[in-house]
């Protein structure tokens, strides 16, 4: 049974059993590599997309939830928060192995877009769930206070 | 899709076991006398009463200990938190993640309770999900409560949500999220009293008034 939503702004439809979760629909048929299997348990945050704005887990997502919504990668984003987010996180150089990255850059696109000046705590409750064990949370942090700073001008 | 794997008993044991020592558990820390206690409250009697004669005495609210058994165990009472904090397990820790009750109850940015919990359980994973998955609000916390503070909680229709008694059996008997406690998936062990004994106590309860106990 087809199921069709949109990708990054484009209408897409795929003719995969409709339980496939999300992630696998976006890799393996989209061949949109940028979202990262990292554990396939929602303990990690690696696969993070946006869905109808909001950050989930393309893991735990199913292509059956995802009819008629609207599915934004890393490949997609754009406008100022997630410009100011990209450029801070070059700017500080925050990756290390970068696995986790695209996981991390969505949550923080996720944050700012809600709350553009976030506090630290904000931070902690928001980022929690991207986990980095190249450990690279304190420039994360200063990322996304650079990138505030910038949404702010 | 309905976790439909037929269980083995001994996880059900183990709750049923743990359920009663902690049921002992109580009992032994109400009726202890402490050193501070013993200094101004002389000879105070250790009740012996057994539960079964205490249950007799409905007027005193003993129609709500089953129910109370119920909302007490870790697939009720994880979501009824009296902080910001959902739990998890048996144990009842604190969800992994920092995961928090948000503004809504729905969690906070980024961590909405739905970027993880479907409308079903998610039998690859082990994540649990259920429609509507959600915190209970702060007005609903029970965890800690005794019998007395916990009936007089869930009764309140200012707390509530407005329910009528009427309503609360009504939520209890046939919500979805509600009925998610008796089949959890995964490992996780299921509310110990079946689902329809429950709702058999529940209304033997509501049908004499609702009466809660004094402590």
């Amino acid at each position: 049974m087809p199921t069709s939503f949109k990708v990054n702004g484009q209408p897409r439809t795929l003719e995969v059993d409709p339980e496939t979760p999300l992630l696998w629909a976006i890799r393996d048929e989209l061949k949109l590599t940028g979202t990262k299997f990292g554990c396939g348990v929602a303990l990690c945050g690696a696969c993070t997309v946006h869905l109808d704005g909001e950050a989930v887990r393309s893991c735990q997502i199913q292509v059956r939830d995802v009819a008629s919504r609207n599915v934004e990668t890393i490949e997609g984003i754009k406008g100022n928060v997630a410009a100011a987010v990209q450029a801070a996180w070059i700017r500080l150089d925050v990756a290390q192995c970068g696995y986790c990255q695209s996981g991390q850059v969505m949550s923080a696109v996720g944050l700012l877009s809600q709350i553009p000046k976030p506090t630290d705590d904000d931070i902690n409750k928001a980022m929690d769930g991207n986990v980095c064990r190249c450990a690279t949370y304190q420039r994360i942090r200063a990322a996304i206070h650079e990138a505030a700073k910038t949404i702010s001008g | 899709m309905v976790h439909k794997r037929i269980r083995s008993f001994a996880p059900v044991l183990v709750a049923i076991i743990a359920v009663m020592a902690a049921a002992s558990a109580v009992s032994v820390s109400k009726n202890q006398i402490t050193p501070a206690n013993a200094q101004t409250a002389p000879a105070t009697p250790l009740k012996t009463e057994a539960p079964e004669n205490a249950a007799a005495k409905s007027d005193d609210g003993a129609l709500f200990k089953p129910v109370a058994a119920v909302l007490r165990h870790p697939r009720c009472m994880n979501c009824h938190p009296r902080d910001d904090h959902p739990r998890q397990g048996d144990d009842r820790h604190k969800h992994l993640q920092n995961i928090v009750r948000g503004p809504d109850g729905l969690g906070f940015v980024n961590a909405r309770c739905n970027a993880c919990h479907r409308d079903e359980n998610n039998e690859y994973s082990g994540v649990p999900g259920a429609p509507t998955w959600h915190l209970a609000p702060l007005s609903q916390g029970w965890q800690g409560l005794n019998d007395a503070d916990l009936c007089t909680t869930l009764i309140d229709e200012k707390r509530n949500g407005g329910k009528n008694i009427e309503a609360l059996v009504e939520h209890m008997a046939h919500d979805k999220l509600v009925l998610w406690g008796w089949a959890p998936g995964g490992d996780r062990a299921p509310v110990s009293t079946p689902h329809p004994q429950f709702v058999t106590e529940l209304k033997a309860w509501a049908s004499a008034g609702a009466p809660c106990p004094k402590s």
